[in-house]
């Protein structure tokens, strides 16, 4: 149960979750009275959450010692990218109903649509370059810059939740605030290295089986 | 030197391998339908209440829709389901499939409303007065929320101008204010602030007499449940839906024009008069398509919520992209 390749496909099958009984609840009509408004607004609190988790993995990874956290990072991202096209279709499809024109017009004449399409298209080149591959091709000191980018994104999807909501703000603050501790502790641990970062503890040696 | 050899393991101690690997095998499913049944769970907290809805009692001696000049509406009625499921009634959850549920001990039973102001005869009046004031009609009417979604609802109720021809308007009265009641032991939401309670409408005098305006007490033939706005609201079916004040306790007549929640809440997109209007967006989306619940796809929104013809008259000479 310790092995990688388990771990991921534990997150791979939560993470897909929400995404079969939001299908499951369309598909037998209980998603509510306005199914396409929840599936809209399911999709787009998933991409948040996603990307939060995402860029959770370093700074929990660092602050309380937990290397193996590390692997899931990458699965995370990608499933913030996944569900935030998720979220873009359903916008296209039930609110554009594919109409490029509407969505050329509405993307120039609604902030939050201009903030909600900016952070997506943002997350395109990180999700492009996730393989192992890319890695190596870019160098890790030149991924890591591009993928910062994950940041802006976060907090661009996080400002347009807050922009679209009629008066209560509670859910797209707290997502916010979150961001924001995250990004702090990155802050604090660049200009203070060490005082944030906790040694990962040796795995203790087994007792020998007699 | 004697080196002790290790007790050798007996070969029937050693778990066969078939045994050891169909154990891990089932350790791993465990863990996977375990881990997914958890998230499984956190995602239903998030989803919609689909509980059937309790039902109101029903009104006797409903007459048909037959008010002056009342438009003949050929559109399909939105199920009871939603539209007792899918409210806007902040006091008491700013999640629209939350309202239901947190409302359901609301209590609407014994009722007053004061009516007063600048009136000859201000009074307070009980159920059974409102009950007795007019004959209860069934209005069908489209519904139109600033959020651009819609419903067509048949309405129970009586003209507003029924109510304040009881109290005399002075003639100085030019318009009407209303107020929600605010009981934070009921109203499970008041302690957030997210807006200045108690919830303030208001109308022009000539709004408020129009014959389209009513006050409602139910509808589908019942009385209204809390997440309706039971026991009384208001209903103008030209305006958005947030006009529409719910669980009315005080209505006053007034010289000058009253404050409004929305309004105060955020002045540039929400307007005194917030009459539908496809022509003049809210700040943040465009009021020009609408969402009809229960029905796929977006539909055009009529001026004046298709009722132009009845009220257009009531803003002639009115700016309506400055007076929103």
């Amino acid at each position: 149960m310790q092995d990688a390749p388990f771990q991921k496909l534990v997150l791979l099958v939560n993470g897909l979750v929400p995404l079969t009984l939001l299908a499951l609840d369309a598909w037998r009509h209980q998603l509510g009275a306005n199914p396409y408004q929840f599936a809209t607004r399911a999709t787009g609190v998933l991409t948040l959450l996603f990307l939060i988790l995402s860029l959770a993995v370093t700074p929990l990874r660092k602050a309380f010692g937990q290397p193996w956290l590390a692997k899931f990072r990458r699965m995370l991202g990608l499933f913030g990218f996944f569900y935030g096209g998720l979220h873009l279709l359903t916008y296209v499809w039930f609110d554009k109903v594919f109409q490029v024109k509407d969505i050329v017009t509405d993307v120039g004449k609604r902030p939050f649509i201009t903030v909600g399409m900016a952070s997506f298209l943002l997350l395109v080149p990180l999700a492009l370059t996730s393989t192992s591959a890319m890695i190596r091709r870019l160098g890790g000191k030149r991924w890591n810059r591009l993928h910062r980018l994950a940041y802006v994104a976060a907090l661009g999807g996080a400002i347009h939740f807050t922009m679209l909501v009629k008066a209560d703000t509670r859910l797209p603050l707290a997502f916010a605030g979150v961001l924001a501790v995250l990004l702090g502790y990155r802050i604090l641990n660049k200009v203070w290295p060490g005082y944030t970062e906790r040694k990962p503890l040796r795995a203790p040696t087994k007792p020998a089986r007699s | 030197m004697i080196i002790k050899k290790p007790e050798e393991i007996k070969g029937s101690e050693i778990t066969a391998k078939q045994v050891f690997l169909s154990r891990r095998t089932f350790m791993r499913s465990a863990t996977l339908a375990a881990t997914a049944a958890g998230t499984a769970w956190l995602y239903r907290q998030f989803t919609p209440h689909t509980e059937e809805a309790h039902t109101g009692t029903r009104i006797a001696t409903v007459q048909p829709a037959g008010g002056p000049a009342l438009p003949a509406l050929n559109e399909a009625r939105t199920s009871f389901q939603d539209i007792t499921h899918y409210n806007n009634f902040y006091e008491f959850s700013t999640d629209k499939y939350g309202v239901a549920p947190r409302a359901k001990h609301f209590i609407t039973r014994p009722w007053t409303v004061e009516v007063g102001g600048l009136a000859h005869k201000p009074r307070t009046f009980d159920l059974d007065d409102l009950a007795r004031l007019a004959p209860p009609e069934e209005r069908v009417y489209r519904h139109r929320c600033v959020e651009g979604w819609s419903m067509v609802i048949p309405w129970i109720g009586f003209p507003l101008s029924r109510l304040l021809d009881q109290v005399q308007p002075m003639g100085s009265a030019r318009f009407v204010a209303f107020e929600t009641l605010a009981d934070p032991k009921q109203m499970p939401n008041i302690d957030t602030r997210i807006l200045d309670w108690p919830y303030v409408e208001g109308l022009r005098l000539d709004e408020a007499m129009h014959p389209l305006s009513i006050l409602a007490l139910g509808l589908y033939g019942e009385t209204l449940l809390p997440q309706n706005g039971a026991p009384l609201r208001l209903v103008v079916p030209w305006k958005y839906g947030f006009k529409g004040i719910k669980s009315i306790i005080r209505i006053r007549l007034l010289e000058a024009m009253p404050p409004t929640s929305w309004n105060l809440a955020s002045p540039n997109e929400y307007g005194f008069y917030s009459n539908v209007n496809p022509h003049v967006d809210h700040p943040r989306w465009s009021q020009a398509t609408e969402q009809r619940i229960g029905v796929p796809g977006r539909r055009e929104t009529l001026m004046f919520n298709g009722y132009a013809d009845q009220v257009a008259g009531l803003y002639s000479g009115l700016d309506l992209k400055v007076n929103f």
